[in-house]
């Protein structure tokens, strides 16, 4: 019963989540009545897009792979503190990371001072390498924390099995870390790469002109500029079929690693030589240092304008953080159904899976404008704002939550699923015991990354948005149109502030409560 | 799920239903209404005499209008700027003015029937007195900036202002506007979405010169007393943008929202503006605008284009752009 009642949750929340990304962008292609064709400049487009996103997503996953492992195998003071530190450039709101970004690269930035200082010709961070540059930035610590969580969930048994059997370095990689990264690195490269598919302000700041024009760009311009909806409508389903398609390589490309179940010790990594400790602090104080400078230099241009922050600010905050709210408490158990069902393998696990990555390849601006259509006939969609918004921000935050279950959520099926169904062990008592405390790290870790980009979200308030409803990204941009830069700065360093926050209390429960 | 979001908004609906005093709904800009901004001023100013509750409903103007059509709650929209009039216009969404245009002071002739211009400014330049001695005394002469200074500006796919830059271009150029862009390109540090994000690079020293407005520094003057930010100006002359009000056809408030296009003419309403909007009046005399502006530096000649020769001319002048800085 229970695993039925499981079965049909999942496959609604399949067929939710599909609905709200399709119907959409059917409403959008219905609204426009043509199917237009690809347009001058849009090849160029399509194949920048790809290629960035592409070598984007491969450079942040091959990235993580030392840094995980190195934050995996030693233990050092306010190592916690770090790791979740590193985490916050993922959550950052795309206008503020290039802020931050430009203040360390950029033509007057830390790093051309210095050069600057020993009398060496400055580097320029705009064109292709600054979009890379980027979006490594962005991506990187989500790839971290998918591989350092792999490597915690790698039962401490068999290292000490590799320890007493003298394996080195290498064979250690080989049978147990590789296989580990066969499981993890599939799921974050789709992930990162989806992501950088549908990246646009980002990638035209730090290109550094039309050179740069994503397919997202294309979109925008036919949805606020030409009202071009058949237009619109069909560059969201290129990037949706690309989506699609990498969704279904992943899908292949994943094996689980056949570890067995441990005792649920932390695991002990040692790893001895000088050569790999100075590889293991090159890699940790790299990455420290490539994460941390821009969140400084970002805290560094909001602080001036702390001072006097006007109502509309924390007037904003609060509903942000409702908003946040209200996303995480809808979006968590609907990712853990989800994972729970594709596991289990029954019928259309594939077919879910894909599902799941779906959100993430739809507009923001064709989703709203979609949503747009369907409310209208039944009501103003100015007193939809904020329900519109959490709707929307489930939709594209249960991708991220369901990535992150996924890979732990199987190994806890090879383990604990005979074990379960030889006790009997089902419903609640089975997600109390077995369940919870084998994915508390990922369900915390979810919630605060669920949380966090709810509260940055923009795309799709600003066809709904009224006065009543301004969150607190939306009150950023007035500031900044209305020459109050300084007090967007202080703005925006609230908003990076309570994002990091809700995102640092999750994490600590899932991290407290794990049971490994 | 779905049918309790419906639910709530239409118990919402319910609720705020029916008010004693007529409701005249105002679709405005999203900066707009914003404390910054010049609503809540002409809010108040309004219901002051009209004995009605003057509602903004604020958001994207024109996609928002164009995909509810006729059903739209909007009695009068504020903030369409002139190169978006030609596609307003085909909407047909909107009514003819008939107001009396003789007060305005805009310095091109407006024989607008639909829509009355609020404010204006030019496109420019803008750069830092502290950073740069000797700017660009003509438009011609930013083909020939020195090495190393640095120009940013907005996507004309995107932004207004970046549409705005390249009309200028194409109208000072015409068949020459490419080779402009050719030789403008390896000084611009980069290209971005939307105005603010240009303006912070520039404010904050990334780049020298940024696409702005000739009203920029009046913000930089008047609120922060800081005289460093001056306009580049040019004897080839500025392109002019104006934002403008039009009224629905389909409003259940004629008579209110005639009041309203009516009131923004006078100049309770226009002496709102410079302060709030950084624009200049559209139907105010330069001796009745608020203290300081008067001396701001403005250009001698106007450059404008037409509605129908932007619409002519604007996919054409884009992809000139998008060629030369494609290179």
């Amino acid at each position: 019963m229970a695993r039925r009642a499981v079965a049909i949750t999942a496959a609604a929340v399949a067929a939710w989540v599909a609905t709200l990304v399709l119907l959409p962008l059917a409403a959008v292609l219905w609204r426009a009545g043509a199917w237009p064709a690809l347009a001058q400049g849009d090849g160029q487009a399509l194949w920048f897009t790809l290629w960035q996103a592409l070598l984007s997503a491969a450079l942040s996953c091959l990235l993580a792979v030392p840094v995980a492992r190195a934050l995996a195998r030693r233990q050092f003071l306010g190592r916690g503190a770090l790791i979740t530190l590193m985490g916050a450039p993922f959550l950052l709101p795309t206008i503020v990371a290039v802020m931050g970004l430009i203040a360390v690269f950029g033509r007057s930035g830390l790093i051309n001072q210095g050069l600057a200082g020993l009398g060496l010709a400055p580097l320029s961070v705009y064109g292709a390498p600054g979009v890379i540059l980027a979006h490594v930035f962005l991506n990187l610590p989500l790839a971290v924390r998918m591989c350092l969580q792999g490597w915690q969930a790698i039962p401490a048994e068999r290292f000490r099995l590799a320890q007493s059997l003298g394996f080195a370095p290498a064979q250690v990689s080989r049978h147990l870390e590789r296989p580990m990264l066969r499981a993890v690195l599939p799921g974050a490269f789709a992930v990162i790469f989806v992501l950088c598919l549908t990246s646009f302000a980002v990638a035209l700041t730090l290109g550094g002109g039309p050179k740069a024009t994503t397919v997202e760009l294309a979109i925008y311009q036919a949805v606020r500029f030409d009202f071009d909806l058949g237009r619109a409508a069909m560059l969201s389903g290129v990037q949706v079929a690309l989506c699609a398609l990498v969704a279904a390589v992943v899908w292949h490309a994943v094996a689980t690693p056949g570890f067995g179940a441990g005792l649920g010790r932390a695991p002990l990594l040692r790893v001895r030589g000088v050569r790999l400790m100075l590889a293991d602090t090159l890699a940790i104080g790299g990455a420290a240092l490539f994460l941390l400078l821009p969140l400084a230099a970002i805290g560094l241009r909001g602080l001036p304008g702390l001072s006097d922050l006007p109502p509309a600010v924390w007037q904003g905050a609060s509903r942000s953080v409702a908003v946040a709210l209200a996303s995480t408490a809808l979006t968590v158990p609907a990712a853990l159904i989800l994972a729970l069902a594709v596991t289990k393998s029954g019928r259309g696990a594939g077919l879910m899976d894909a599902v799941a990555l779906l959100p993430l390849a739809s507009s923001g601006l064709v989703l709203g404008t979609g949503l747009f259509l369907l409310v209208q006939p039944f009501a103003a969609p100015s007193t939809l704002a904020l329900p519109v918004t959490v709707a929307v921000n489930v939709a594209l935050s249960l991708p991220f939550v369901y990535r992150l279950l996924v890979p732990e959520a199987r190994i806890m099926q090879a383990d604990y699923g005979r074990l379960s169904a030889s006790l009997d062990l089902r419903g609640l008592a089975w997600l109390r015991l077995v369940a919870l405390p084998r994915l508390a790290r990922p369900l915390g870790f979810g919630a605060g990354v669920s949380a966090a980009l709810s509260m940055g979200d923009l795309g799709v308030i600003a066809l709904f948005a009224s006065d009543q409803s301004a969150t607190l990204p939306l009150v950023v941009q007035r500031l900044m149109a209305a020459y109050r830069l300084e007090t967007a700065a202080g703005a925006a360093l609230i908003l990076v502030g309570l994002s990091f926050g809700l995102f640092w209390a999750f994490d600590t429960w899932g991290r407290r409560h794990a049971a490994i | 799920m779905k049918t309790s979001i419906l639910a709530t908004g239409l118990c919402c609906i319910a609720f705020a239903a029916p008010a004693q005093t007529p409701v005249l709904t105002v679709y405005a800009g999203d900066y707009f209404t914003s404390e910054w901004g010049p609503g809540p001023a002409i809010e108040s100013g309004f219901e002051a005499f009209c004995g009605c509750d003057l509602q903004f409903s604020t958001g994207d103007l024109l996609p928002r209008l164009m995909l509810e059509g006729e059903r739209t709650q909007a009695d009068v929209v504020i903030g369409l700027s002139t190169d978006v009039l030609a596609r307003a216009r085909e909407s047909g969404l909107f009514a003819p003015h008939g107001q009396d245009l003789s007060a305005l002071t805009v310095p091109v002739d407006w024989p607008d029937d639909t829509f009355v211009p609020f404010n204006w400014g030019h496109t420019a330049f803008i750069y830092d007195t502290t950073r740069m001695d000797a700017p660009p005394a003509t438009l011609d002469a930013m083909r020939t900036l020195p090495d190393g200074v640095t120009v940013v500006i907005q996507d004309p796919r995107t932004s207004i202002s970046g549409l705005a830059l390249v009309l200028w271009v194409k109208a000072v150029y015409a068949d020459q506007a490419g080779a402009f862009w050719a030789d403008l390109a390896p000084h611009i540090l980069t290209v971005t979405k939307d105005w603010s994000e240009s303006y912070g690079l520039f404010t904050s020293g990334e780049a020298d010169m940024v696409l702005s407005y000739t009203t920029s520094p009046a913000y930089h003057i008047m609120a922060e007393e800081d005289q460093t930010k001056r306009a580049a100006l040019f004897p080839e002359g500025h392109y002019f943008m104006a934002e403008t009000v039009g009224k629905i056809a389909g409003t259940d408030q004629p008579e209110l929202a005639d009041r309203f296009m009516a009131w923004v003419l006078t100049p309770e309403f226009q002496k709102v503006i410079p302060a709030a909007n950084w624009s200049l009046p559209a139907a105010l005399p330069q001796a009745d605008w608020p203290e300081g502006w008067a001396d701001l530096p403005l250009p001698e000649k106007v450059l404008f284009l037409s509605e129908t020769e932007a619409e002519a001319l604007r996919v054409e002048a884009v992809e000139e752009w998008r060629a030369a800085l494609s290179q």
